[in-house]
């Protein structure tokens, strides 16, 4: 849950009082234009920055000032897709989706490669295990990174820009495991995108982010009837 | 002018913010001990035949440019003892220390930038993972560790190369080249200069580290840091060079 927040780098104003509550279990869809702080309430989300003011509750916890180690245990319970995948470079595509069960698990060595397997098997990336992130494509990128952030069985999961930069079909395919995923796991979601077509594949709620302030927020067919003309332009030159 | 002055001190400042993370993700456990000792490999043993090399080329250039001098004023005899005090008392820990700055301080300044244009750090705090810990913290221990251990590689090639060197002019054993040239040594000229270069190993391991995880601006941003963590490093290491020596001196 998220109560009036605001952010600002230097004089740029980015978030200018922000209140948004997802429920548990729900896919949630920030749309917006470039640079509209959408990344930014992901980063705020997940502790990766600080508001200058407002409140941030995470799976029940306020998390604005909370200390390391605390904050940590809540992140343990999160898993993010970054827009680039952020997969570790020197480590292969099986190590890059072991690492959190290395650093956080019990598991044996061969108990971690079992279970970063069958992620990647979900995904769809059984075969190529041993590649490095150099040698694979965005959209392959994505998928361990999809498979990366499943690893710890979150409560929540933040994507962002899960889509971008891909093409139509690998963006669809990225939507339907993303869907997949959720069906299966019942996690609540929380995924900010600027593509309505990827997000209308996976999201139950909408809202629509513009010069730091939500414009409008519901079911797709809500944000249709809406008669802000920043919704209707948005929506019709998504379309 | 102004502009460069706050930004000059906001540096320091950050460095100073930089260095608080640091010393609590050194000395607060757990500790990264694996990845420690992959670092002591990436930064020691790696860079062994570098700093080995430039030990010995030191070494020679000691012999021929010594010699010379000696034999004006009648002092041949003390070549070998010009030669051991001069590697290690200076010349092998700050030939050392410049070498592991250009190569170590290049490489981390590069890794990291790349990590934090790329969003890896971003992944990692995330992941619960404290970067801070995981690959600062490793990587400043390494250099603390390794610099004096090359020092010591770096004094033995310039020791050995001398001899050669000044054998190839006028034959002398080893064991009297070694002999003559530690007879009139102490603690005080062996032990602090080689472990000055733990201090070193420090700033490298510092700058470098903190140059790379304030990165910005891209592939662009990724090659300033590495160039800018190599200069800053090695001017540094010069600098503290003149305030340990003079610390030497008064305290040993």
């Amino acid at each position: 849950m998220i109560q009036d927040l605001h952010k600002s780098f230097g004089s740029q104003r980015v978030l200018a009082g922000i209140d948004l509550v997802v429920k548990r279990g729900e896919t949630l869809a920030v749309l917006g234009r470039s640079g509209t702080g959408k990344s930014v309430l992901l980063e705020l989300i997940v502790g990766l920055q600080k508001p200058d003011s407002g409140s941030v509750r995470v799976l029940g916890q306020e998390i604005v000032n909370l200390d390391w180690d605390r904050l940590n245990e809540i992140r343990k319970k999160i898993g993010f897709l970054f827009q680039s995948a952020a997969l570790y470079d020197s480590l292969t595509v099986e190590e890059n989706v072991a690492f959190p069960l290395a650093r956080h698990t019990k598991m044996s060595e061969e108990e971690r490669r079992t279970r970063a397997r069958e992620l990647l098997s979900a995904v769809g990336m059984e075969h190529d295990l041993e590649k490095l992130p150099s040698e694979i494509s965005g959209g392959m990128q994505k998928r361990v990174g999809l498979a990366r952030a499943l690893a710890l069985d979150p409560e929540m999961l933040l994507f962002d820009e899960p889509t971008a930069g891909l093409d139509p079909i690998t963006a669809a395919e990225i939507g339907k495991l993303i869907l997949e995923q959720q069906k299966k796991r019942n996690i609540t979601s929380v995924v900010v995108t600027h593509e309505i077509h990827s997000a209308k594949i996976f999201a139950d709620r909408f809202v629509l982010m513009n010069e730091g302030k939500i414009l409008a927020d519901g079911a797709f067919d809500d944000l249709r009837k809406s008669r802000n003309a920043f919704v209707t332009e948005f929506l019709r030159e998504a379309a | 002018m102004l502009a460069v002055l706050v930004s000059f001190f906001e540096w320091f400042g950050e460095l100073g913010l930089f260095c608080k993370r640091l010393a609590h993700a050194i000395f607060v456990p757990p500790y990264e001990g694996r990845e420690l000792i992959r670092q002591l490999d990436a930064i020691g043993s790696k860079s062994l035949p570098l700093v080995a090399m430039a030990g010995a080329a030191t070494g020679v250039v000691l012999s021929l440019q010594t010699r010379d001098s000696l034999t004006r004023f009648g002092a041949k005899s003390m070549l070998p003892a010009v030669i051991v005090f001069s590697l290690i008392k200076e010349s092998g820990p700050i030939i050392t220390a410049l070498v592991v700055s250009g190569r170590v301080g290049a490489g981390i300044g590069a890794e990291l930038g790349s990590m934090k244009v790329t969003e890896q750090i971003d992944a990692m705090e995330v992941s619960a993972v404290d970067p801070y810990k995981f690959l600062a913290a490793t990587r400043v221990i390494a250099c603390i560790t390794m610099l004096p251990l090359l020092t010591l590689a770096a004094n033995f090639c310039g020791i050995v190369m001398g001899w050669i060197s000044t054998t190839l002019a006028q034959p002398v054993s080893l064991r009297y080249f070694i002999e003559s040239g530690l007879k009139h040594a102490t603690f005080s000229d062996f032990l602090p200069p080689t472990m000055k270069t733990a201090v070193f190993g420090l700033i490298i391991g510092l700058v470098a580290c903190f140059q790379g995880m304030r990165t910005k601006g891209g592939t662009e941003g990724v090659g300033r840091s590495a160039t800018s963590a190599v200069v800053l490093c090695s001017l540094f290491v010069i600098l503290a060079d003149v305030l340990l020596v003079r610390l030497i001196l008064v305290f040993f």
